[in-house]
């Protein structure tokens, strides 16, 4: 390599544990070449190619699009793709699977409740009745689009489970991402669907939940901003509830 | 398969700085609280009459009182500058395709702030 000298390295400290072996994680560590150009992703794929075949982890398009290979990089999750070692260097990076999820092996964590979690909040348009094919299209304009473009940018890597506490804390929250795409469809005008959502988005495991950590939004590598997608639905339902109490014969939403 | 769950220490907060500073806009609240009891205490105490509101008085010159007193209030002015910060996640308003900047939710904030306090000051200060 041109850019650095092959001699170089840098330690990676990896989060290791094994259903069938081990009662509890361990942490082992990897010396890997340093190279500039490099990210966390690829230094774990030249330990599983060159050295422990046996490390298991996540990943798929190493361009920030898939959101597979979300991890703890020195406790703060990232997506190891885009974390670069030049970032780290020369100290240790420490690498974990994402907190606040049970961890199935190494740094594969199990991603069931997540799953659940989202399919809860309907991410698709819902109609009341559909218009037939013959009737075209549902037509929009560039500000309607614009209203829930940056919602819409989720790709369900889950840095944002792993970044808050109240996840932690309290398992059952809804969670940032999922109210972020509620609110991707929400705010959607082809879509209908709002009243049938907020059934789970203003439950007691939902938006009122959350006590503004803003960290779900700072972690974020698409720049989604949950923590206001979930401040803007406390705003609405509260409104919603006035409108129930003041105006009880206008079921109108 | 038995997945390892991670436990979350109760220090969870102390080990970042982000999550410390939510912790202590969150304990802001105690002092807001706090100094709102005083203030209670002190309307209760010019209810009773002079002499009682008087001596009231006296004892909030008390070190201890000051000391009190100046922790709230930096306490009350890290609650409202990190929750005025706060409002342009819970309102949004678009002209068309864009959305109104940030500043331009925050400022209106400190500016009723400034309006607010100094009508408030004027009232007290000319009686």
């Amino acid at each position: 390599m041109a850019n650095s000298s092959p001699t170089e390295t840098i330690r990676l400290e990896v989060f290791r544990y094994s259903p069938e072996k081990d009662e509890a994680p361990r942490f082992q560590t990897y010396e890997v070449p340093f190279r500039k150009d490099w990210v966390v992703l690829d230094a774990l794929n030249y330990v599983k190619d060159q050295s422990d075949g046996t490390l298991s982890f996540r990943w798929s398009c190493r361009m920030g699009v898939c959101g597979s290979c979300g991890m703890m990089v020195n406790g703060i999750p990232k997506l190891s793709c885009a974390a670069f070692l030049r970032d780290y260097y020369p100290n240790p990076i420490r690498v974990e699977p994402l907190a606040n999820f049970p961890v199935l092996r190494d740094l594969v964590f199990q991603l069931d409740s997540f799953i659940e979690k989202l399919k809860s909040v309907q991410p698709w348009i819902v109609r009341k009745e559909e218009k037939p094919v013959s009737e075209g299209e549902y037509l929009q304009t560039p500000a309607e689009h614009a209203r829930y473009k940056d919602f819409g940018m989720c790709i369900n890597c889950m840095l944002c489970y792993a970044a808050c506490p109240v996840i932690g804390l309290e398992p059952n929250f809804l969670g940032p991402a999922a109210i972020a795409l509620a609110q991707r469809y929400n705010f959607d005008s082809r879509d209908q669907g709002r009243s049938q959502r907020q059934e789970v988005v203003a439950s007691h495991e939902g938006i009122w939940q959350c006590t503004l950590v803003g960290e779900c939004s700072a972690v974020c590598p698409k720049h989604v901003d949950p923590a206001g997608a979930i401040q803007q639905a406390k705003v609405t339902s509260t409104m919603d509830w006035f409108q129930e109490v003041l105006w009880p014969w206008g079921t109108k939403r | 398969m038995k997945p390892y769950v991670r436990p979350m220490p109760a220090t969870w907060w102390l080990r970042r700085g982000p999550y410390f500073r939510f912790m202590m806009r969150e304990f802001t609240s105690v002092f807001v609280a706090a100094y709102l009891v005083l203030f209670l205490v002190m309307i209760h105490r010019l209810y009773q009459g002079q002499a009682a509101y008087e001596s009231f008085l006296e004892s909030l010159k008390s070190p201890l009182a000051i000391l009190f007193h100046v922790v709230a209030l930096a306490f009350a002015l890290f609650h409202t500058i990190t929750w005025f910060n706060l409002t342009p996640k819970a309102l949004t308003f678009r002209i068309g395709e864009e959305r109104l900047p940030p500043v331009a939710i925050i400022a209106p904030n400190y500016l009723a702030w400034i309006v607010i306090s100094a009508m408030i000051g004027w009232f007290v200060l000319k009686g």
